[in-house]
């Protein structure tokens, strides 16, 4: 019987080291991009298995779904992409060798230690045990909202400068 | 806990499969006799004139980036919401001055006219 959450976390693992060497490596942004949103999604994965549910969902919904698709008007912008079918037919396969390659070393990694050998520090528990109290959103929200109210204030400028820099950077006439 | 997450994983292996079925079993299976017009990129029954990979104006990057900025204040207003509660007044006021900041983006952003697609 294999350890199903390491095997999983083996194959979110190599995926998303799979996305990343093959963003670092490909030479069309647009083909880049793609292999960044593989490795969105498998962190996304992993933040499930930490127990993090709501930051795996934030992390496909803004990262995966917002941040990319501004990443792909900058390309668009620039003109860069414009010859990437065979980077994108490429990708199909580097992305389903990777996730092979993941579903195998996880069988074989845990079939060969023993489980709980690769548990963490105490992070892990004080995790487990704040989801228990106060639920998976509340683990999030009571430590923003109230140790941390200020950076949360300070985050709401970040915001508007980045909404007036754009306004300031694309507007013909502000 | 994490067996609550047993479907979605299922759906996703499912659909990615799915996927990837149709778009090789189509290859294998269905008879491929190109003719130019076939071949030819489709512009709702026009002939395209020239090539579609061109420069797009920088109104969309406008849009996407207002976007990201509103679609991050959702992020922080959904464990608001859920714990509000249990946070009483000083989350309200927390809460209430991070809208006003960004109310303030909101207002300048409008006013110069960001928001019309001229």
């Amino acid at each position: 019987m294999i350890d199903i959450p390491f095997f999983l976390f083996v194959v979110f693992a190599v995926v998303a080291i799979g996305g990343g060497i093959g963003m670092v490596s490909s030479r069309n942004p647009v083909a880049s991009l793609l292999f960044l949103v593989v490795t969105f999604f498998s962190l996304a994965g992993i933040y499930v298995l930490l127990n993090a549910q709501f930051i795996a969902a934030v992390q496909v919904i803004v990262y995966a779904g917002a941040i990319m698709v501004l990443f792909l008007f900058v390309i668009m912008l620039l003109n860069l992409g414009s010859d990437y079918h065979a980077d994108i037919r490429r990708f199909g396969w580097i992305v389903a060798g990777f996730v092979a390659a993941g579903i195998i070393g996880g069988i074989l990694s845990s079939g060969l230690t023993q489980p709980g050998l690769l548990a963490g520090g105490g992070g892990g528990a004080l995790v487990d045990a704040s989801v228990r109290d106060v639920g998976v959103v509340g683990a999030v929200a009571f430590p923003l909202f109230r140790d941390f109210a200020v950076p949360f204030e300070v985050t709401s400028l970040l915001l508007l400068v980045a909404a007036i820099g754009a306004v300031l950077l694309a507007k013909r006439r502000v | 806990m994490l067996e609550a997450y047993a479907p979605i994983l299922i759906l996703a292996v499912v659909s990615a499969v799915a996927a990837a079925g149709m778009v090789i079993g189509s290859h294998f299976l269905g008879p491929i006799r190109p003719t130019p017009a076939k071949r030819g990129v489709y512009e709702s029954g026009i002939t395209p004139l020239g090539n579609a990979r061109e420069r797009f104006s920088v109104k969309f990057y406008m849009v996407a980036i207002l976007f990201i900025v509103f679609d991050l204040e959702t992020v922080f207003l959904i464990p608001w919401a859920v714990t509000f509660r249990a946070l009483g007044v000083s989350g309200f006021v927390e809460m209430l001055i991070f809208i006003g900041v960004l109310l303030v983006g909101f207002v300048y952003v409008w006013k110069k006219g960001a928001l019309q697609w001229e």
